[in-house]
């Protein structure tokens, strides 16, 4: 429903954010590809330096993703140390309910609302929350090709993507004593809950697992898991259970195979994607897909940044162009979405080109020109 | 150690928290393991069972407060915390009462136990006191929740030259810091940077860094990169569950709470309602959390024993619970081939 105006001729114009670490390599494999099967799709794109202290190229982003409606994207780099310093409103204008919050600890003398310079956040959260983009989506499938311990699995995980942990609401109270905030909101909760049902039942999927620490974080995973509880009994076709975090954790190295559709609040999303992830053979196979109610944006599903293999040419590609078969499907070209995607098949599962992180000797390069030459065999 | 070496000779007295659910079976079970092997411990048995204190909140009754108080150490079942609703977690209770600040939860691929993986040895020590276990959330405004994670530098740093210290006693040769900094910047940056304070304190020790999230990945890829890890409350509460999934689950993996004052070990499993009475627990969690506080006593004689008469069991594979697939039962596992662990040997 949110797809886009094809613009100039039947094409689409896409935010391209390569990031940084092995980002602006894949995002070459990608263009190449869609250069030589001729998708109708124009980037526009842009760079985040991680380096400099303001948020210039951020907003710049975040406005051609606004006219775009699509992105396609690397993992930004956060630096641990020097601060990246955007102003409170930044992070806090798209939430009405978090901003009431923010007036209400100001009277209570519980925040201190201090300088603006001192409020320091991620580059990709900022880009998820000032667009909304509420429902995170990681489908992982196993994939035959690559050699794993456990095979078949076949898990959606939906993640709330915009509040919970990755509020950014820190304080140091006293000296040494700092409060991180984490926030849940009914409304988020509703949205994403009411995403997870929906998708569950446009796909065919049996049920639901909601992901929590009720047990303990009994008012904010407690909101969480019975709003899910609530939307369940609107889907009665669709079975729906909870599971404790650490629990699932062991449950998913355990017994994966239980799981369908798995639902949760945003630090077990991503913990529960980077487990899975590394189930089905590492961070280089996966895509994820954000989405709000206006805006989508496809990046690698582990969001790593990968510096360590950057510029080496041993980078698995696979990911970043999965992101981009769900952007072509997202914008309703099913046609190239279908054949890259079978090129793909073709070159991870049955010819086996693989890079060293999934056990095989090939070349970032040797992969894409793997599919390149499929491209040629599934096309007719 | 603490409350340790005066004792070292002799009867010790030891609190026994039999808890809930399947506690009471396993805990049966590792008090005739015990007495088979001639332990030289008294059990000071006490109930945990939520009473309601003067201030009107629930919470541990006193006579387990003064056992553990006066005895110092103690050998514990689950206790049961209800969701969503209701009293705190008593678990926490526990530890929050008796500042056990670091927990150690090792995992290690035994022998006969056929896993996915067979390579796993590694250490989770988890903060125990603070973080996002703090209790304290409101709703600001009406369908607005939030948690407070609590971070202090104090608990941080105890926790971190625990994890030191541990893998210098233990010979480990490497400590990971467990850490989310690129979001909690400020909150896990606090525990982050502590680490990094303890390390230069310990050159013997390799010390890195990762994220939560990349831990999570590579762990399940290749756990034999890790040795010794350190991380926030909720953090270590994950990764200690999905470790002992790695080796054969939760009825295999043994726990222990240390703090200033004493000591308490527990398996890290909860009260596995759904087989409770039915005599299909795997007692090994918890013998194995028993055999550690054994160690912690200095009684390594007998912990060498139980352990090796243990892994045997186990490693024969004749008597095994059915979450090891097998059929035995507790009572199977403590009475034939356990119930004289030095004819194992
Ligand atoms: N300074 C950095 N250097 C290298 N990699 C980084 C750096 N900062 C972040 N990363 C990588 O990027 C990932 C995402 O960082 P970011 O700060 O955007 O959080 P996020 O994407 O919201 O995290 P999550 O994976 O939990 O969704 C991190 O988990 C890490 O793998
Ligand atoms: N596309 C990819 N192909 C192959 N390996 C990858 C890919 N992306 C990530 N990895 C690997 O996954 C692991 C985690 O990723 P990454 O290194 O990005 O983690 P990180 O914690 O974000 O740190 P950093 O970004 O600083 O390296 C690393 O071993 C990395 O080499
Ligand atoms: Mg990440
Ligand atoms: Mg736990």
């Amino acid at each position: 429903k949110l797809i886009p105006k094809a613009q100039y001729g039947g094409r689409h114009a896409v935010t391209m954010l390569p990031g940084g670490g092995i980002g602006p390599e894949c995002m070459g494999y990608v263009r190449d590809i869609f250069k030589y099967i001729g998708a109708p799709v124009d980037f526009e794109v842009v760079d985040i330096d991680p380096n400099v202290d303001n948020d210039d190229d951020v907003q710049y982003a975040i406005t051609t993703i606004k006219r775009n409606g699509v992105g396609l994207k690397g993992n930004i780099e956060t630096k641990s140390e020097a601060a990246y310093v955007t102003s409170r409103n930044v992070a806090l204008r798209n939430e009405l309910d978090m901003y009431a919050y923010v007036l209400n600890c100001k009277s209570s003398g519980n925040i201190e609302t201090k300088s603006e310079a001192a409020y320091v956040t991620s580059r990709n959260v900022a880009l998820r929350n000032e667009l909304d983009m509420y429902a995170y989506v990681l489908n992982c499938k196993s994939f035959p090709g690559v050699s794993t311990r456990h095979k078949d699995i076949d898990i959606t995980i939906i993640r709330q993507n915009t509040e919970g942990e990755y509020a950014m609401l820190e304080h140091e109270s006293v000296r040494g004593v700092i409060e991180s905030m984490k926030v849940v909101t009914a409304s988020n909760s509703e949205r994403v809950a009411r995403f997870a049902f929906e998708f569950a039942k446009k796909n065919g999927k049996k049920k639901v697992t909601t992901v929590h620490k009720a047990n303990i974080m009994k008012l904010s995973d407690g909101l969480f898991l019975e709003t899910s509880r609530r939307l369940a009994k609107e889907y009665p076709e669709i079975e729906h259970n909870d599971m404790i975090i650490d629990n699932c954790c062991m449950q998913l190295v355990a017994k994966p195979h239980q799981f369908d559709v798995m639902l949760m609040t945003n630090l077990y999303g991503s913990i529960v994607s980077n487990v899975v992830c590394g189930l089905l053979g590492g961070a280089g196979l996966l895509s994820g897909r954000n989405y709000g109610d206006h805006y989508a944006v496809f990046e690698p599903g582990t969001r790593n940044t990968g510096t360590a293999i950057a510029g080496k040419n041993v980078a698995n590609p696979i990911a970043m162009i999965n992101a981009s078969i769900d952007m072509l499907e997202h914008l309703g070209h099913h046609y190239h979405a279908e054949l890259l995607r079978r090129a793909v098949h073709r070159t991870v599962n049955e010819d086996r080109v693989l890079t060293p992180d999934c056990g095989g000797t090939a070349s970032s390069t040797d992969v894409v020109n793997s599919i390149i030459g499929n491209i040629g065999h599934v096309g007719h | 150690k603490s409350g340790a070496a005066q004792y070292s000779s002799g009867v010790r007295k030891v609190t026994l928290i039999p808890g809930h659910g399947i506690g009471p079976e396993i805990t049966v079970a590792v008090q005739k393991i015990f007495e088979a092997a001639k332990v030289p411990i008294e059990w000071d048995e006490v109930d945990v069972t939520a009473v309601r204190g003067p201030d009107g909140k629930f919470g541990i009754p006193q006579k387990a407060i003064d056992s553990v108080n006066a005895n110092k150490i103690g050998l514990k079942g689950p206790l049961m915390t209800p969701v969503g609703k209701g009293y705190r977690s008593l678990n926490l209770a526990l530890r929050k009462e008796f500042d056990l600040y670091a927990n150690v939860r090792p995992c290690k691929s035994l022998d006969g136990i056929k896993t996915l993986y067979d390579n796993v040895d590694v250490v989770t020590i988890r903060e125990n006191t603070e973080g996002e276990y703090s209790g304290i959330e409101h709703e600001i405004v009406d369908g607005v929740v939030q948690s407070i994670k609590l971070i202090t530098e104090e608990a941080s740093k105890r926790v971190a030259e625990f994890a030191f210290q541990f893998a210098r006693d233990n010979k480990r040769k490497k400590v990971t810091a467990v850490h989310k900094a690129n979001i909690m910047r400020m909150s896990d940056g606090l525990f982050l940077r502590c680490c990094r304070d303890l390390a230069t304190k310990y050159p013997d020790i390799k010390f890195e860094e990762r994220y939560l999230d990349t831990v999570c990945l590579n762990m399940v890829q290749d756990p034999s990169k890790f040795d010794v890890l350190v991380m926030p409350n909720l953090y270590g509460d994950i990764m200690s569950d999905m470790c002992s999934g790695l080796v054969g689950g939760l009825g295999l993996t043994p726990s222990g709470n240390i703090g200033k004052n004493g000591a308490l070990f527990e398996s890290v499993h909860g009260t596995a309602p759904a087989i409770a009475g039915q005599d299909k627990a795997n007692p090994t969690a918890l013998l194995l959390s028993a055999v550690m506080m054994l160690r912690h006593l200095q009684m390594y004689q007998h912990a060498d024993n139980i352990e090796k008469a243990c892994f045997t069991v186990l490693k024969e594979g004749r008597v095994l619970t059915e979450d090891l697939g097998g059929k035995s039962t507790s009572p199977d596992i403590a009475g034939k081939d356990m119930a004289n662990p030095t004819a194992l040997l």
